[in-house]
Protein backbone atom coordinates (compact mmCIF):
# COMPACT_ATOMS: atom_id res chain seq x y z
CA UNK A 1 0.00 0.00 0.00
CA UNK A 2 2.96 2.16 0.73
CA UNK A 3 4.63 1.73 -2.33
CA UNK A 4 1.50 2.40 -4.46
CA UNK A 5 0.86 5.47 -2.63
CA UNK A 6 5.01 6.47 -3.42
CA UNK A 7 4.47 5.40 -6.78
CA UNK A 8 1.11 7.58 -7.44
CA UNK A 9 2.99 11.00 -5.87
CA UNK A 10 5.68 9.90 -8.21
CA UNK A 11 3.48 9.97 -11.33
CA UNK A 12 1.35 13.26 -10.13
CA UNK A 13 4.99 15.02 -9.82
CA UNK A 14 5.73 13.52 -13.13
CA UNK A 15 3.15 14.55 -14.94
CA UNK A 16 3.17 18.01 -13.16
CA UNK A 17 6.95 18.38 -14.43
CA UNK A 18 5.64 17.33 -17.63
CA UNK A 19 3.10 20.10 -18.37
CA UNK A 20 4.96 22.97 -16.41
CA UNK A 21 5.74 25.89 -18.34
CA UNK A 22 9.08 25.87 -19.80
CA UNK A 23 11.50 28.67 -19.66
CA UNK A 24 13.63 28.33 -22.81
CA UNK A 25 11.73 29.88 -26.28
CA UNK A 26 10.08 27.60 -28.22
CA UNK A 27 12.10 27.19 -31.38
CA UNK A 28 9.44 25.30 -33.17
CA UNK A 29 6.57 27.42 -32.65
CA UNK A 30 4.07 27.12 -35.62
CA UNK A 31 3.73 30.21 -38.20
CA UNK A 32 1.27 30.10 -40.18
CA UNK A 33 2.56 30.50 -44.21
CA UNK A 34 -0.86 31.52 -45.33
CA UNK A 35 -1.07 35.73 -45.61
CA UNK A 36 -2.87 37.09 -42.78
CA UNK A 37 -4.55 40.24 -42.17
CA UNK A 38 -2.08 42.31 -39.91
CA UNK A 39 -4.12 45.92 -40.13
CA UNK A 40 -5.86 48.79 -42.10
CA UNK A 41 -5.51 52.31 -41.27
CA UNK A 42 -8.02 55.00 -43.02
CA UNK A 43 -6.43 58.13 -42.56
CA UNK A 44 -9.06 61.47 -43.78
CA UNK A 45 -8.18 65.34 -43.38
CA UNK A 46 -9.91 68.56 -44.09
CA UNK A 47 -7.08 71.11 -44.61
CA UNK A 48 -7.78 75.17 -45.80
CA UNK A 49 -6.20 77.72 -45.81
CA UNK A 50 -5.76 81.64 -46.66
CA UNK A 51 -3.52 84.26 -47.54
CA UNK A 52 -2.72 87.11 -50.05
CA UNK A 53 0.70 85.86 -51.13
CA UNK A 54 -0.47 83.61 -53.94
CA UNK A 55 2.86 82.85 -56.19
CA UNK A 56 0.03 82.31 -59.18
CA UNK A 57 -0.69 85.98 -59.49
CA UNK A 58 2.82 87.12 -59.17
CA UNK A 59 3.18 87.21 -54.67
CA UNK A 60 -0.19 89.32 -54.50
CA UNK A 61 -3.79 88.04 -54.47
CA UNK A 62 -6.01 84.91 -52.43
CA UNK A 63 -3.82 81.97 -51.55
CA UNK A 64 -7.21 80.36 -50.46
CA UNK A 65 -7.53 76.77 -51.01
CA UNK A 66 -9.22 73.58 -49.55
CA UNK A 67 -8.18 70.23 -49.53
CA UNK A 68 -10.04 67.28 -48.12
CA UNK A 69 -7.84 63.71 -48.61
CA UNK A 70 -8.74 60.28 -47.98
CA UNK A 71 -6.39 57.23 -47.87
CA UNK A 72 -6.30 53.58 -47.35
CA UNK A 73 -3.51 51.29 -46.42
CA UNK A 74 -4.18 47.84 -45.60
CA UNK A 75 -0.98 45.92 -44.47
CA UNK A 76 -0.98 42.05 -44.75
CA UNK A 77 2.33 39.67 -43.47
CA UNK A 78 3.19 35.71 -43.95
CA UNK A 79 5.89 33.64 -42.83
CA UNK A 80 8.13 31.58 -44.60
CA UNK A 81 10.24 28.34 -44.51
CA UNK A 82 12.99 30.24 -42.91
CA UNK A 83 11.06 32.07 -40.30
CA UNK A 84 11.23 35.09 -41.91
CA UNK A 85 8.27 37.90 -42.00
CA UNK A 86 7.64 39.25 -45.46
CA UNK A 87 4.90 42.12 -45.02
CA UNK A 88 3.28 43.61 -47.49
CA UNK A 89 1.88 46.89 -47.62
CA UNK A 90 -0.96 48.25 -50.28
CA UNK A 91 -2.23 52.18 -50.05
CA UNK A 92 -4.06 53.77 -51.93
CA UNK A 93 -5.04 57.75 -51.64
CA UNK A 94 -7.27 60.18 -53.08
CA UNK A 95 -7.34 64.41 -52.55
CA UNK A 96 -9.30 66.76 -53.98
CA UNK A 97 -8.82 70.34 -53.51
CA UNK A 98 -10.31 73.50 -54.88
CA UNK A 99 -7.56 76.94 -54.95
CA UNK A 100 -8.77 80.64 -55.89
CA UNK A 101 -5.13 81.20 -56.95
CA UNK A 102 -4.76 78.49 -59.62
CA UNK A 103 -8.32 79.51 -60.67
CA UNK A 104 -6.38 82.34 -62.07
CA UNK A 105 -4.19 80.79 -64.71
CA UNK A 106 -6.51 81.40 -66.99
CA UNK A 107 -7.15 85.06 -65.64
CA UNK A 108 -10.06 85.87 -67.93
CA UNK A 109 -12.34 83.03 -66.73
CA UNK A 110 -14.13 82.78 -63.66
CA UNK A 111 -13.84 79.09 -62.45
CA UNK A 112 -11.43 78.32 -65.00
CA UNK A 113 -10.66 74.39 -65.08
CA UNK A 114 -7.48 74.92 -62.83
CA UNK A 115 -9.98 75.85 -59.95
CA UNK A 116 -9.98 72.17 -58.99
CA UNK A 117 -8.01 68.98 -59.20
CA UNK A 118 -7.80 65.30 -57.74
CA UNK A 119 -4.59 63.46 -57.24
CA UNK A 120 -4.82 59.91 -57.17
CA UNK A 121 -1.66 57.80 -55.32
CA UNK A 122 -1.59 53.92 -54.74
CA UNK A 123 1.72 52.46 -53.40
CA UNK A 124 2.95 48.85 -52.65
CA UNK A 125 5.80 48.08 -50.25
CA UNK A 126 7.15 44.99 -49.27
CA UNK A 127 9.52 43.89 -46.31
CA UNK A 128 11.00 40.90 -44.98
CA UNK A 129 12.24 40.57 -41.91
CA UNK A 130 14.53 38.18 -40.46
CA UNK A 131 14.16 38.46 -36.48
CA UNK A 132 16.98 35.94 -35.58
CA UNK A 133 19.46 38.38 -37.59
CA UNK A 134 18.05 41.14 -36.44
CA UNK A 135 18.16 42.39 -40.42
CA UNK A 136 15.12 43.81 -42.59
CA UNK A 137 15.06 44.57 -46.40
CA UNK A 138 12.70 45.95 -48.54
CA UNK A 139 11.55 47.72 -51.73
CA UNK A 140 8.30 49.44 -52.84
CA UNK A 141 6.40 51.67 -55.85
CA UNK A 142 4.67 54.60 -56.30
CA UNK A 143 2.33 56.59 -58.74
CA UNK A 144 0.98 60.27 -57.81
CA UNK A 145 -1.51 61.38 -60.59
CA UNK A 146 -3.38 64.43 -61.05
CA UNK A 147 -3.87 66.71 -64.30
CA UNK A 148 -0.83 68.28 -64.25
CA UNK A 149 1.72 65.77 -62.92
CA UNK A 150 2.12 62.14 -63.12
CA UNK A 151 5.38 61.06 -60.52
CA UNK A 152 6.36 57.02 -60.53
CA UNK A 153 8.77 56.49 -57.53
CA UNK A 154 10.51 53.62 -56.26
CA UNK A 155 12.63 52.25 -53.04
CA UNK A 156 14.64 50.13 -52.13
CA UNK A 157 15.70 49.90 -47.61
CA UNK A 158 17.87 47.72 -45.31
CA UNK A 159 17.62 47.73 -41.49
CA UNK A 160 20.34 46.02 -39.43
CA UNK A 161 19.97 45.92 -35.20
CA UNK A 162 22.66 46.05 -32.54
CA UNK A 163 23.75 42.98 -31.22
CA UNK A 164 21.82 43.85 -28.02
CA UNK A 165 18.73 44.90 -29.98
CA UNK A 166 18.58 48.47 -28.49
CA UNK A 167 19.95 50.22 -31.45
CA UNK A 168 19.25 49.98 -35.36
CA UNK A 169 20.30 51.37 -38.22
CA UNK A 170 18.50 52.06 -41.23
CA UNK A 171 19.08 53.15 -44.96
CA UNK A 172 17.07 53.95 -47.98
CA UNK A 173 17.34 55.03 -51.29
CA UNK A 174 14.49 56.35 -53.47
CA UNK A 175 14.00 57.90 -56.72
CA UNK A 176 10.88 59.68 -58.08
CA UNK A 177 10.38 60.34 -61.93
CA UNK A 178 8.17 62.59 -62.80
CA UNK A 179 6.67 64.38 -65.57
CA UNK A 180 4.49 67.94 -65.75
CA UNK A 181 2.43 69.19 -68.29
CA UNK A 182 3.48 73.22 -68.51
CA UNK A 183 0.47 75.06 -68.01
CA UNK A 184 1.29 78.45 -68.30
CA UNK A 185 -0.71 81.19 -67.87
CA UNK A 186 -3.12 82.01 -69.65
CA UNK A 187 -1.68 85.53 -71.45
CA UNK A 188 1.77 83.58 -71.57
CA UNK A 189 0.80 80.62 -73.78
CA UNK A 190 1.54 80.29 -77.36
CA UNK A 191 0.04 77.49 -80.12
CA UNK A 192 -3.48 76.19 -80.11
CA UNK A 193 -4.86 74.27 -76.85
CA UNK A 194 -7.67 73.47 -75.58
CA UNK A 195 -8.87 73.91 -72.59
CA UNK A 196 -8.09 70.47 -70.52
CA UNK A 197 -6.46 69.85 -73.89
CA UNK A 198 -2.99 67.57 -74.61
CA UNK A 199 -1.64 70.11 -76.28
CA UNK A 200 0.87 71.28 -73.36
CA UNK A 201 4.42 70.76 -73.82
CA UNK A 202 5.65 68.40 -70.78
CA UNK A 203 8.92 68.69 -68.71
CA UNK A 204 10.03 66.36 -66.32
CA UNK A 205 11.30 66.60 -62.90
CA UNK A 206 13.78 63.77 -61.68
CA UNK A 207 14.95 63.04 -57.51
CA UNK A 208 16.87 60.78 -56.23
CA UNK A 209 17.98 60.38 -52.63
CA UNK A 210 19.18 58.47 -49.62
CA UNK A 211 17.43 58.55 -46.38
CA UNK A 212 19.71 57.74 -43.13
CA UNK A 213 18.48 56.61 -39.63
CA UNK A 214 19.99 55.42 -36.46
CA UNK A 215 17.57 54.81 -33.48
CA UNK A 216 18.99 53.58 -29.85
CA UNK A 217 17.55 52.85 -26.57
CA UNK A 218 19.12 54.65 -23.86
CA UNK A 219 17.26 53.43 -20.42
CA UNK A 220 13.74 51.93 -19.81
CA UNK A 221 12.09 55.23 -20.68
CA UNK A 222 14.51 57.07 -23.23
CA UNK A 223 14.96 56.18 -26.90
CA UNK A 224 16.13 58.86 -29.89
CA UNK A 225 16.95 58.61 -33.42
CA UNK A 226 19.23 60.50 -35.44
CA UNK A 227 18.18 61.15 -39.24
CA UNK A 228 20.12 62.69 -42.13
CA UNK A 229 18.63 62.77 -45.93
CA UNK A 230 20.87 63.34 -49.02
CA UNK A 231 18.61 64.14 -52.19
CA UNK A 232 19.51 65.55 -55.79
CA UNK A 233 16.65 66.92 -57.85
CA UNK A 234 17.03 67.74 -61.65
CA UNK A 235 14.82 68.96 -64.40
CA UNK A 236 12.24 71.61 -64.08
CA UNK A 237 11.86 72.55 -60.25
CA UNK A 238 10.21 75.64 -60.68
CA UNK A 239 5.91 75.08 -61.34
CA UNK A 240 5.03 76.72 -65.07
CA UNK A 241 2.00 78.84 -63.50
CA UNK A 242 3.64 80.76 -61.39
CA UNK A 243 3.86 84.66 -62.42
CA UNK A 244 6.95 86.54 -61.82
CA UNK A 245 6.53 90.72 -62.36
CA UNK A 246 9.46 92.43 -62.85
CA UNK A 247 10.08 96.40 -61.94
CA UNK A 248 9.65 97.70 -65.38
CA UNK A 249 6.51 95.90 -65.47
CA UNK A 250 6.91 93.13 -67.49
CA UNK A 251 5.54 89.64 -67.12
CA UNK A 252 7.07 85.88 -66.99
CA UNK A 253 6.83 82.54 -65.25
CA UNK A 254 9.33 82.11 -62.44
CA UNK A 255 12.54 80.38 -63.29
CA UNK A 256 14.62 78.79 -61.10
CA UNK A 257 18.05 76.45 -61.32
CA UNK A 258 18.12 73.12 -62.62
CA UNK A 259 19.10 71.61 -59.86
CA UNK A 260 19.26 71.24 -56.50
CA UNK A 261 20.98 69.47 -52.84
CA UNK A 262 18.85 69.35 -50.20
CA UNK A 263 20.50 68.08 -47.18
CA UNK A 264 18.27 67.76 -44.28
CA UNK A 265 19.62 66.61 -40.34
CA UNK A 266 16.98 65.63 -37.86
CA UNK A 267 16.79 64.46 -34.23
CA UNK A 268 14.32 62.65 -32.33
CA UNK A 269 13.87 61.99 -28.48
CA UNK A 270 10.81 60.18 -26.79
CA UNK A 271 10.72 60.29 -23.13
CA UNK A 272 8.60 58.27 -20.92
CA UNK A 273 8.02 60.12 -18.12
CA UNK A 274 6.36 58.44 -14.88
CA UNK A 275 2.95 55.95 -15.63
CA UNK A 276 1.07 58.42 -18.07
CA UNK A 277 3.36 61.28 -19.86
CA UNK A 278 5.11 61.03 -23.34
CA UNK A 279 7.64 63.80 -23.81
CA UNK A 280 7.81 63.57 -27.87
CA UNK A 281 10.83 65.97 -29.16
CA UNK A 282 12.08 66.79 -32.87
CA UNK A 283 14.28 68.93 -34.22
CA UNK A 284 15.75 69.31 -37.86
CA UNK A 285 18.39 71.42 -39.72
CA UNK A 286 17.77 71.89 -43.27
CA UNK A 287 20.22 73.23 -45.66
CA UNK A 288 20.41 73.01 -49.65
CA UNK A 289 22.24 74.92 -52.56
CA UNK A 290 19.64 77.42 -53.16
CA UNK A 291 20.55 79.24 -50.06
CA UNK A 292 17.78 78.34 -47.73
CA UNK A 293 18.15 77.50 -44.49
CA UNK A 294 15.46 76.67 -42.09
CA UNK A 295 15.55 75.07 -38.23
CA UNK A 296 12.24 72.76 -37.36
CA UNK A 297 11.16 71.91 -33.41
CA UNK A 298 8.32 70.24 -32.88
CA UNK A 299 7.32 69.26 -29.14
CA UNK A 300 4.44 66.98 -28.19
CA UNK A 301 3.00 65.79 -24.41
CA UNK A 302 1.08 62.73 -24.62
CA UNK A 303 -1.17 62.19 -21.55
CA UNK A 304 -2.73 58.88 -20.61
CA UNK A 305 -5.77 59.83 -19.06
CA UNK A 306 -6.81 56.05 -18.79
CA UNK A 307 -4.28 53.52 -20.41
CA UNK A 308 -6.71 53.39 -23.50
CA UNK A 309 -7.34 57.57 -24.06
CA UNK A 310 -4.72 60.00 -24.32
CA UNK A 311 -4.74 63.24 -25.10
CA UNK A 312 -1.50 64.89 -26.82
CA UNK A 313 -1.37 68.87 -27.61
CA UNK A 314 1.81 69.64 -29.49
CA UNK A 315 3.94 72.79 -30.87
CA UNK A 316 5.83 73.40 -34.19
CA UNK A 317 8.44 76.40 -34.62
CA UNK A 318 9.53 76.64 -38.32
CA UNK A 319 11.99 79.22 -39.31
CA UNK A 320 13.43 79.60 -42.76
CA UNK A 321 15.98 81.83 -44.81
CA UNK A 322 14.23 82.94 -48.36
CA UNK A 323 16.33 81.24 -51.11
CA UNK A 324 18.85 83.30 -53.28
CA UNK A 325 16.22 84.24 -56.59
CA UNK A 326 13.57 84.63 -54.45
CA UNK A 327 12.03 88.53 -54.74
CA UNK A 328 8.43 89.93 -53.67
CA UNK A 329 6.03 91.62 -56.30
CA UNK A 330 7.45 93.75 -59.04
CA UNK A 331 10.62 93.85 -57.81
CA UNK A 332 12.99 91.51 -59.50
CA UNK A 333 15.12 93.00 -62.29
CA UNK A 334 14.96 91.61 -65.94
CA UNK A 335 18.63 91.19 -65.79
CA UNK A 336 17.86 88.07 -63.02
CA UNK A 337 19.10 85.12 -64.41
CA UNK A 338 16.50 83.06 -61.98
CA UNK A 339 13.49 84.55 -60.45
CA UNK A 340 10.27 83.94 -58.57
CA UNK A 341 8.08 85.57 -56.22
CA UNK A 342 6.85 82.13 -54.45
CA UNK A 343 6.16 83.06 -50.67
CA UNK A 344 7.06 79.40 -49.61
CA UNK A 345 10.51 79.99 -50.92
CA UNK A 346 10.79 83.81 -49.23
CA UNK A 347 11.69 84.46 -45.77
CA UNK A 348 9.54 83.44 -42.34
CA UNK A 349 8.82 82.10 -39.73
CA UNK A 350 5.63 79.53 -38.91
CA UNK A 351 4.17 78.59 -35.70
CA UNK A 352 1.57 75.65 -35.37
CA UNK A 353 -0.36 74.32 -32.45
CA UNK A 354 -3.14 72.43 -31.90
CA UNK A 355 -3.92 68.44 -29.86
CA UNK A 356 -4.70 65.38 -30.87
CA UNK A 357 -6.95 62.34 -29.17
CA UNK A 358 -6.01 58.84 -29.20
CA UNK A 359 -8.76 56.09 -27.96
CA UNK A 360 -7.55 52.46 -27.92
CA UNK A 361 -9.93 50.56 -25.66
CA UNK A 362 -9.43 46.44 -25.32
CA UNK A 363 -12.54 45.99 -26.61
CA UNK A 364 -12.43 48.02 -29.65
CA UNK A 365 -13.95 51.28 -30.83
CA UNK A 366 -17.91 51.44 -29.84
CA UNK A 367 -17.29 47.38 -28.85
CA UNK A 368 -16.27 47.02 -32.29
CA UNK A 369 -13.65 44.56 -31.56
CA UNK A 370 -11.46 44.69 -35.07
CA UNK A 371 -11.87 48.61 -34.95
CA UNK A 372 -9.15 48.81 -32.50
CA UNK A 373 -7.97 52.42 -32.11
CA UNK A 374 -9.64 56.06 -33.21
CA UNK A 375 -7.16 59.17 -33.31
CA UNK A 376 -8.25 62.69 -33.87
CA UNK A 377 -6.15 65.74 -34.62
CA UNK A 378 -6.42 69.41 -35.62
CA UNK A 379 -3.68 72.11 -35.75
CA UNK A 380 -3.95 75.77 -36.67
CA UNK A 381 -0.67 76.76 -38.65
CA UNK A 382 0.15 80.93 -39.18
CA UNK A 383 3.05 82.41 -40.95
CA UNK A 384 4.57 85.50 -40.08
CA UNK A 385 3.42 86.95 -43.75
CA UNK A 386 -0.25 86.30 -42.59
CA UNK A 387 -0.70 83.32 -44.45
CA UNK A 388 -3.12 81.05 -42.11
CA UNK A 389 -4.54 77.46 -42.08
CA UNK A 390 -6.51 75.10 -40.10
CA UNK A 391 -6.14 71.05 -40.26
CA UNK A 392 -7.67 68.33 -38.56
CA UNK A 393 -7.39 64.47 -39.59
CA UNK A 394 -8.75 61.23 -38.68
CA UNK A 395 -7.05 57.96 -38.49
CA UNK A 396 -8.80 54.68 -37.76
CA UNK A 397 -7.24 51.47 -37.46
CA UNK A 398 -8.70 48.21 -37.98
CA UNK A 399 -7.10 44.69 -36.51
CA UNK B 1 33.89 86.00 -43.06
CA UNK B 2 33.14 82.76 -45.12
CA UNK B 3 36.23 81.37 -43.11
CA UNK B 4 34.36 82.50 -39.76
CA UNK B 5 31.12 80.52 -41.19
CA UNK B 6 32.92 77.17 -41.90
CA UNK B 7 34.51 77.51 -38.16
CA UNK B 8 31.45 77.83 -36.68
CA UNK B 9 30.09 74.53 -39.19
CA UNK B 10 32.60 73.14 -38.06
CA UNK B 11 32.20 73.35 -33.94
CA UNK B 12 28.82 72.90 -34.78
CA UNK B 13 29.85 69.39 -36.32
CA UNK B 14 31.95 68.65 -33.44
CA UNK B 15 29.43 70.04 -30.74
CA UNK B 16 26.91 67.43 -32.17
CA UNK B 17 29.36 64.66 -32.76
CA UNK B 18 30.11 64.52 -29.16
CA UNK B 19 26.43 65.00 -27.45
CA UNK B 20 26.03 61.71 -29.98
CA UNK B 21 28.59 59.87 -28.91
CA UNK B 22 28.19 60.97 -25.27
CA UNK B 23 24.86 59.74 -25.53
CA UNK B 24 25.28 56.10 -27.36
CA UNK B 25 28.27 55.56 -24.69
CA UNK B 26 26.00 56.33 -21.64
CA UNK B 27 23.07 53.82 -22.59
CA UNK B 28 22.28 51.30 -19.89
CA UNK B 29 21.23 47.80 -22.39
CA UNK B 30 17.43 47.32 -21.66
CA UNK B 31 16.31 43.58 -22.22
CA UNK B 32 12.95 42.81 -24.03
CA UNK B 33 10.94 42.30 -20.57
CA UNK B 34 12.12 45.68 -19.90
CA UNK B 35 10.20 47.55 -22.68
CA UNK B 36 6.98 47.65 -21.81
CA UNK B 37 7.37 51.76 -21.67
CA UNK B 38 8.79 51.93 -24.80
CA UNK B 39 6.85 49.70 -26.83
CA UNK B 40 3.86 52.12 -25.92
CA UNK B 41 2.03 52.93 -29.84
CA UNK B 42 2.97 56.98 -28.60
CA UNK B 43 6.58 56.26 -27.95
CA UNK B 44 7.54 55.48 -31.83
CA UNK B 45 10.57 57.15 -33.52
CA UNK B 46 7.83 57.64 -36.06
CA UNK B 47 5.61 60.36 -37.58
CA UNK B 48 1.82 59.24 -35.85
CA UNK B 49 0.01 58.36 -39.09
CA UNK B 50 -2.88 60.88 -38.51
CA UNK B 51 0.07 63.34 -39.17
CA UNK B 52 0.26 62.12 -42.89
CA UNK B 53 -1.69 65.37 -44.46
CA UNK B 54 -0.12 67.79 -41.88
CA UNK B 55 3.44 66.72 -43.30
CA UNK B 56 2.41 67.01 -46.65
CA UNK B 57 1.15 70.43 -46.87
CA UNK B 58 3.96 71.52 -45.06
CA UNK B 59 6.41 69.92 -47.89
CA UNK B 60 3.95 72.57 -50.30
CA UNK B 61 3.82 75.49 -47.90
CA UNK B 62 7.54 75.79 -46.47
CA UNK B 63 10.74 75.65 -48.46
CA UNK B 64 12.54 72.41 -46.31
CA UNK B 65 11.45 69.04 -46.58
CA UNK B 66 12.49 65.59 -45.35
CA UNK B 67 14.72 64.13 -42.51
CA UNK B 68 11.12 63.33 -41.16
CA UNK B 69 10.60 60.01 -42.86
CA UNK B 70 7.94 62.20 -45.56
CA UNK B 71 8.28 63.43 -48.79
CA UNK B 72 11.68 65.21 -49.44
CA UNK B 73 10.97 66.64 -52.90
CA UNK B 74 9.51 64.61 -56.35
CA UNK B 75 6.28 62.69 -56.35
CA UNK B 76 3.70 66.12 -56.20
CA UNK B 77 3.71 69.31 -57.79
CA UNK B 78 5.33 70.57 -54.34
CA UNK B 79 8.83 72.00 -53.73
Amino acid sequence: MRKLSLTVIGLYIGLLAAFSQNSKPDSTQFKSRKISFEEANLVSSYYKQDGNNSAVTGGIGSEKLTDISNSIEIKLHKWDVKGRKHTYDFELGVDHYTSASSDLIDSKANSSASHADTRVYPSANWTMENDAKGTTFGAGGSISYEFDYLSFGGNINFAKKTKNRNGEFSGKLFTYIDNLKLIYPVELRTGATTPRGENYPTAGRNTFGGSFSYSQIVNQRLQLAFLLDVIYQSGYLGLPFHRVYFNNGTELVESLPGTRIKTPIGFRANYFVGDNVILRGYYRYYKDDWGLDAHTLNLETSVKITPFASVSPFYRYYTQSAVDYFAPYMTHKTTDPYYTSNYDLSKFTSQMYGAGIRLTPPKGILGMEHWSMLELRYGHYTKSNGMNSDILSMNLKFK
Amino acid sequence: MQIKKSAQKIRTGIAVGMIAAATVVSCSPVKEYQKNRLNDGEMALANRKVEKTELSFQSYREGASGANAGKSGGGCGCN
